[in-house]
């Protein structure tokens, strides 16, 4: 396998939770529900994922149990905010602290253990192929979950009727009630594939990124999955493009932790003073760098303002309650 | 319907009301705001669940829960306040009312084809938010058509467009009619009731207080069924300004949209006298709501001299500042705008004088001055006759009529040199709205420039000494009264119609 090969698988495994997480609070938002507790729920699906594929052995059981509890922990939310009327910010927040204090108290008896790993797929004859086997044919199953995830939900959204139905709630919940349309009932069901896929998105930091617990192992990309979907306009495909830019620059910054300047000594002179140029960064911005930088490219690319206020659910955020 | 009651808290919105409506009529409902006509037909379309009462459709009792029962039935509706969506296309609106199963290339190809065979050109693929009203409206009403329905309730359609644009809908109700559909028309617009209708029920504060053939009524008796007492017409003195001083400059203002679907404002300028009433019509959505808020001072100019009151630059000041230089300004919303909802009357009074008329009710050290402020606020209550339950209720206590005057009598209190008012009636009753408009005149007769914006073309010929029309963001050189007619500023209000015109442009927005 060769270092390109391996720096973009690594990059996949980087970017994956982030866009289950995103592109599931992106269903959610376009049903006009602002559910900030992602970062909660993701916690939730990474220990339960977690403790449940250590308890079975069976790391797939593991995944699904992380959907469940994902949306288990949505329902909260749902119940709340929209049954109980409750302040959307305030009960998204609530749901993401509850979500940091809860799964670690129950990961408590985890931390160090060693879990049970998600194997990539090995498909004989299509893996081995040269450069692009292992990127295509051989990743791990919540990499081809995500991507088809992504497609589906495009396809939902923007080309079926139960899509447009979501969508119209998103865009004026009164005008969709007044013709008929349940729209407390569509936003529960947003709401909670919002979990799942957030669950999903942590149980894929728990048995395919680390492969371990660690309290709060999220470190805030629950909050970016957030940040990337209203800098994407609320569109998919932007929010893959987001995921990816992180990840990209989240590897990359860790090879730039990681490298020696002793190492690149071999180096053309020029180069090797950009190379300690860069080393002089404190290690701490390099940290930085991918929430930055997401946010730096996101905010220029949805620059057009009409095109922005246009594609945002002008329900968002907005409590409904049928007059009756 | 028989016996029809909705109750809202202590409010019987609706008590006891009886209702036929025939096959292939034109049955109008009349009544005031507030009259309870709205929360009738909600019950009829399956929004809102009655009390008491019963439903019979086609002689079987009924019962409607829902607004898709009630298409199931056959009954459609085109709503006052559309019920539609900015963000999507005119065919996904429809798709959204119609069978799941209809792909929606199909639907439009059948909405255009209908709303052609109507004479309601309409692009399938246009986004709502870049459409005018009138446009708007032709979703609604093919919307309702595509559904084949027998009973068609219109609430207030004619109030949003110009009287062309009237004109066109009327011969579409009528080969409705003349297909044998039944059309329930709400309006308070007499005139066109008369027009059309076949036979009018009359509501009053919740209860039917008669049938009649409309044809055979005259407006005003039509006027007094509906208000329950005459109604004081408004008296215009003779507009005596001449050449008086100009004591309100709007000069070349523009102002690039806010929103993606709101207007931007063209090169207006206008000049108001003292003495004068000028009134600015438009369809609702042409720029009016963008024009206030620019000359109130909510929005800043660039130039100081965008906006002049009494001769000085205002451009760069803020609504206080304008105030202070003798203006005073009366927005559209009045909860939430014009008046803060949960505050009392005297607090929201002392919200707008405390910075105008300093030392009045603030005295040393910030200590407000109670006794100041109750005794201007039984002056105002007393000028402008508002009717209220308790001696200093909170605003939103009020109904909409005596908030109104509250509020336009919170400002004429001042004298202003400058009045500038949006939408002054929107919502009022006949007796409050006649008070309100005596009231501008009798301001601009004593030497104070008036600026009135409004849909309401009655309102405006009834009070205006000149008329100008907003249309796109542009406004139109004023008329006097003596050479405007409903045509020419419908005309003016209709602009380039049918067709209509892309705001956005993307360079435009860049």
């Amino acid at each position: 396998m060769g270092m390109a090969e391996a720096i973009l698988l690594t990059i996949a495994t980087a970017a994956t939770p982030l866009l289950l997480a995103a592109i599931g609070e992106l269903v959610v938002e376009r049903s006009g529900v602002l559910n900030l507790g992602v970062e909660g729920m993701m916690l939730m699906g990474a220990v339960v994922a977690f403790g449940v594929a250590l308890a079975t052995g069976s790391a797939w059981i593991g995944v699904v149990a992380g959907a469940l509890a994902g949306m288990a922990f949505s329902l909260l939310f749902g119940v709340l905010a929209l049954t109980l009327v409750t302040n959307q910010v305030a009960t998204g927040l609530a749901l993401t602290l509850l979500g940091i204090g809860l799964s670690g108290m129950i990961g408590v008896a985890f931390v160090g253990q060693p879990g049970v790993k998600l194997e990539a797929i090995s498909i004989p004859g299509l893996t081995e192929l040269p450069l692009v086997g292992r990127l295509l044919f051989g990743q791990d199953p919540m990499f081809y979950i995500s991507i088809l995830l992504t497609a589906g939900v495009m396809w939902f959204l923007f080309r079926t009727r139960a899509g447009l139905t979501l969508r119209s709630v998103g865009d004026s919940h009164s005008s969709a009630h007044a013709l008929g349309i349940k729209v407390i009932a569509i936003r529960y069901m947003a709401v909670m594939f919002g979990g799942a896929c957030a669950g999903l998105a942590g149980a894929q930091l728990s048995l395919v990124y680390t492969t371990q617990w660690i309290e709060n192992m999220t470190a805030g990309r629950g909050w970016i999955a957030l940040a990337l979907v209203v800098f994407a306009s609320w569109r998919p495909w932007r929010v893959l493009a987001g995921a990816y830019l992180f990840g990209a620059i989240t590897i990359a910054q860790l090879h730039i932790q990681a490298t020696n300047l002793a190492d690149l000594a071999g180096l053309p002179g020029p180069l090797y003073w950009l190379a300690g140029a860069v080393k002089s960064v404190p290690s701490q911005f390099l940290s930085a760098l991918p929430y930055l930088a997401t946010v730096v490219v996101l905010v220029l690319i949805s620059r057009n303002r009409r095109l922005t206020m246009m594609n945002t659910p002008a329900s968002l955020g907005r409590p409904f309650v049928p007059d009756r | 319907m028989r016996g029809l009651t909705k109750v809202f808290g202590t409010l019987r919105a609706c008590d006891g009301v009886d209702l036929d409506i025939a096959r292939g009529e034109i049955h109008a409902l009349l009544g005031e705001n507030g009259a309870g006509k709205s929360t009738l037909v909600k019950m009829l379309f399956g929004s809102l669940e009655p009390n008491a009462g019963e439903i019979r459709w086609n002689g079987e009792a009924v019962r409607i829960g829902s607004p898709s029962e009630a298409r199931r039935l056959g009954i459609g509706m085109v709503f006052q306040h559309f019920s539609l969506f900015e963000a999507l296309t005119a065919a996904e609106n429809i798709a959204l009312s119609l069978d799941a199963r209809t792909p929606i290339s199909t639907i439009a190809a059948k909405a255009q084809a209908l709303s052609y065979s109507y004479g309601l050109p309409l692009d399938p693929y246009a986004l709502v938010g870049d459409l005018s009203v009138g446009e708007r409206q032709r979703i609604e009403i093919i919307r309702c058509l595509l559904q084949t329905p027998q009973l068609i309730i219109l609430d207030e359609p004619t109030s949003v467009l110009t009287p062309q644009e009237a004109d066109k809908l009327f011969e579409t109700l009528e080969r409705l009619r003349s297909e044998g559909k039944s059309i329930l028309y709400i309006s308070h617009r007499l005139e066109e009731v008369k027009r059309m209708c076949d036979r009018a029920t009359v509501l009053r504060h919740g209860k039917v207080v008669g049938h009649c053939d409309p044809r055979q009524e005259t407006a005003s008796s039509l006027a007094r069924m509906m208000v329950g007492s005459e109604v004081h017409a408004v008296v215009r003195t003779a507009d005596t300004t001449g050449s008086a001083d100009v004591l309100l400059r709007v000069d070349r203002l523009s102002r690039p949209p806010a929103t993606p679907f709101s207007i931007p404002l063209r090169d207006v300028s206008l000049e108001v006298r003292a003495g004068e009433v000028i009134g600015i019509a438009g369809v609702a959505g042409n720029g009016q709501g963008e024009f206030f808020e620019a000359i109130s001072g909510e929005v800043l100019q660039d130039r100081a001299d965008a906006v002049t009151i009494r001769g000085k630059g205002a451009g760069r000041e803020g609504i206080t500042g304008r105030r202070r230089m003798g203006a005073a300004f009366v927005p559209e919303e009045r909860l939430g705008h014009g008046a803060a909802p949960a505050m009392k009357l005297s607090e929201n009074l002392l919200l707008s004088r405390h910075a105008t008329d300093p030392g009045v009710y603030v005295g040393a050290l910030g200590v407000i001055r109670h006794a100041a402020i109750a005794a201007t606020a039984k002056r105002i209550n007393q000028m402008m006759d508002v009717r209220k339950s308790a001696e200093d209720p909170a605003a939103n206590a009020l109904s909409g009529g005596n908030l109104q005057k509250f509020i336009i009598g919170r400002e004429l209190d001042r004298q202003p040199a400058v009045m500038v008012v949006n939408q002054p009636t929107w919502g009022v009753d006949a007796g409050a709205a006649a008070r309100i408009r005596q009231s501008l005149i009798e301001l601009a007769r004593s030497g104070s420039a008036v600026l009135v914006i409004s849909q309401d073309l009655d309102e405006l010929f009834e009070i205006s000494d000149r008329i100008a029309v907003m249309h796109n963001g542009e406004l139109s050189t004023p008329m006097s009264r003596a050479e405007a007619t409903f045509e020419k500023v419908g005309l003016l209000m209709g602009g380039a119609e049918p067709g209509h015109v892309h705001h956005h442009d993307p360079a435009e927005v860049a």
